[in-house]
């Protein structure tokens, strides 16, 4: 109880922030319009509602994505520019539990992101939105947030101990377009890109959330992105403790 | 058993020159620090800037690993019961970093709150009566970025006070404060101590050690270069007087060859503006201004003036010393 309440209460602040932050309400503004325009104008030769929705679910899974990659490290980021890393990593909390409501709340607006390319997409373009299993598709949706924010907790505990760590989340965020099959299917890539891809929870998650939308079987697509979720989860844990003992002897948190 | 038993703690910081030729370089922050603070105990840690004081209070709330040595709070040790030390300590960082500026004052200590485990029932309560403390009620719904630095500050020592912690570290915490704000700041600290904490402050204001401590330790390159009450540091400069001469480029040689002086007691060089300013310091039954500036020939020298020592000078001479 006091667990959930902290992670709570952790990700309502930094929704918060996150929600006040001028820089990143415009970004919020303008990436879904962008990624709404992107999936139109590549896919309306197909001139197929199907493909069109199609395209207009991998952009907006494209806009999750990069909510989540990106900012993981900007947070971080922000932390150390304010030397609140340094007040977070001295509370009595085992760090993941400080660091995870952190990239929950990134990917909470990942959901924002996912929902206004959909209706960007629906009333610029008239992209139809029409879901075939609306229950599935909203577990598609939490899944796919939630592990979106498992692999941004290992981002940013990676970001506590490297400083320039930041720019790498800004580096995963285009390969993860494609490997991930949100805007081309997997299908046209190399054989050797699969293993890559299959290890992303992204992948699965953008799986689950076009079969429920279009009518195909999301369920292992979901279980997949889950468990690879709660995988990053487990590995984010292992990693803190590491993590932290290594910044506290090479003293690199009060850095900025 | 002592509250904080610091034992011969060093810290070493790896910092790389050069860009393509890049060189690790070795700073040794903290060479050998020792001390113990008794429960209830207002301890000082002096120093000027760079001198270890903020390195040891990192070590002590276990923000950074000791190189070698070992310190332990409430009988925990720093490293290996880090978690059990974060539980019992509170801890204050000087300037305005460290507060979450798009965040309300209220909103800010609702959030550390939570992080130190302070139940839900108490947490309102709490917060009102550190709000009380520190002054900053009535403006506490106000995002944190409008704070001045001297909110900002209050803001700090409310955080580190919201659990109730037996231990309290302030580092700095007067710095950039104007004179009023510095005031009402260790007012709240001393009512601390009345409550019955034990506090470490580090501070480079001999004034505000002397008025708010039990026992000081001087800190200077690493080192604690002396140790005891107020009084008993101001015992050490009481006799004799000091000689200040205004002088222009004092070589090293001349520093040096004035401290080997008969009945020279100390010797240190501060920047003033332009000049320099050299103070010696020499017994009362001794006149030496003829022989100190027999030294100087050859130097530019301004104002001679002669004063009764005061303890700042025994700081000044304990930190300056080579």
């Amino acid at each position: 109880m006091r667990i959930l309440r902290l992670l709570g209460v952790g990700w309502l602040y930094h929704m918060k922030m996150i929600s006040r932050s001028p820089f990143e309400g415009f970004g919020q503004v303008i990436y879904p319009l962008f990624f709404a325009t992107v999936a139109f104008f590549v896919f309306r030769a197909g001139d197929s509602p199907r493909t069109l929705l199609y395209a207009s679910l991998g952009a907006a899974v494209m806009g999750m994505w990069s909510a989540t990659s990106t900012t993981a490290g900007a947070a971080m980021q922000r932390e150390r520019w304010h030397g609140t890393l340094e007040l977070l990593v001295g509370t009595p909390p085992h760090f993941a539990l400080v660091l995870l409501p952190v990239t929950l709340a990134m990917a909470t607006v990942g959901i924002y992101s996912l929902g206004a390319t959909l209706l960007y997409g629906h009333f610029l373009f008239g992209i139809p939105l029409t879901i075939e299993h609306p229950l599935l598709f909203a577990a598609a949706i939490l899944g796919t947030v939630l592990s979106f924010g498992a692999l941004g907790f290992v981002f940013a505990v990676t970001f506590v101990r490297f400083r320039a760590a930041w720019a790498l989340g800004n580096l995963f965020e285009y390969p993860v377009w494609l490997i991930g099959g949100f805007l081309v299917p997997l299908a046209l890539f190399p054989d050797w890109v699969r293993p890559i891809s299959w290890a992303l929870a992204p992948t699965w998650g953008m799986n689950a959330i076009r079969q429920a939308a279009l009518g195909g079987s999301s369920l292992d697509d979901l279980l997949a992105c889950a468990g690879l979720g709660a995988l990053y989860v487990g590995l984010g844990i292992l990693l803190t403790e590491r993590v932290l003992r290594s910044a506290r002897v090479r003293a690199s948190l009060s850095l900025s | 058993m002592a509250v904080v038993e610091a034992q011969d703690l060093h810290r070493t910081y790896r910092t790389h020159t050069g860009t393509l030729r890049r060189r690790v370089k070795e700073i040794e922050a903290v060479r050998g620090v020792s001390f113990d603070i008794e429960k209830g105990e207002l301890f000082g840690l002096l120093g000027p800037n760079g001198a270890g004081k903020t390195t040891t209070i990192k070590m002590l709330i276990t923000l950074l690993i000791p190189t070698a040595g070992s310190a332990r709070v409430l009988g925990y040790d720093v490293v290996k019961d880090a978690r059990e030390v974060r539980k019992r300590i509170g801890y204050v960082f000087g300037g305005e970093r460290g507060v979450y500026e798009r965040l309300s004052g209220y909103d800010n200590l609702r959030y550390f709150a939570e992080l130190y485990g302070v139940p839900g029932k108490m947490q309102k309560q709490r917060i009102e009566e550190l709000l009380e403390l520190v002054g900053l009620k009535g403006r506490e719904h106000e995002r944190a970025e409008g704070y001045s630095r001297g909110m900002k500050q209050r803001l700090h020592v409310a955080r580190g006070l919201l659990h109730d912690p037996e231990v309290l570290f302030l580092d700095e915490p007067t710095i950039g404060l104007d004179p009023v704000g510095a005031r009402e700041l260790r007012a709240t600290i001393a009512s601390l101590t009345d409550a019955g904490k034990t506090i470490l402050l580090t501070t480079h204001y001999m004034f505000e050690a002397d008025a708010l401590c039990d026992r000081i330790a001087v800190i200077s390159k690493g080192n604690i270069v002396a140790e005891g009450t107020p009084r008993q540091l101001k015992s050490r400069v009481e006799s004799g007087s000091v000689t200040e001469v205004e002088v222009y480029g004092v070589p090293d040689e001349t520093v040096e060859r004035l401290r080997k002086l008969e009945g020279v007691l100390a010797v240190w060089v501060e920047e003033r503006e332009q000049a320099q300013v050299l103070s010696v310091q020499t017994r009362a039954d001794i006149q030496l201004t003829a022989a100190i500036l027999g030294h100087l020939n050859g130097a530019n020298v301004g104002r001679v003036s002669h004063r009764e020592p005061t303890l700042e000078d025994a700081y000044v001479a304990l930190v300056t010393a080579e």
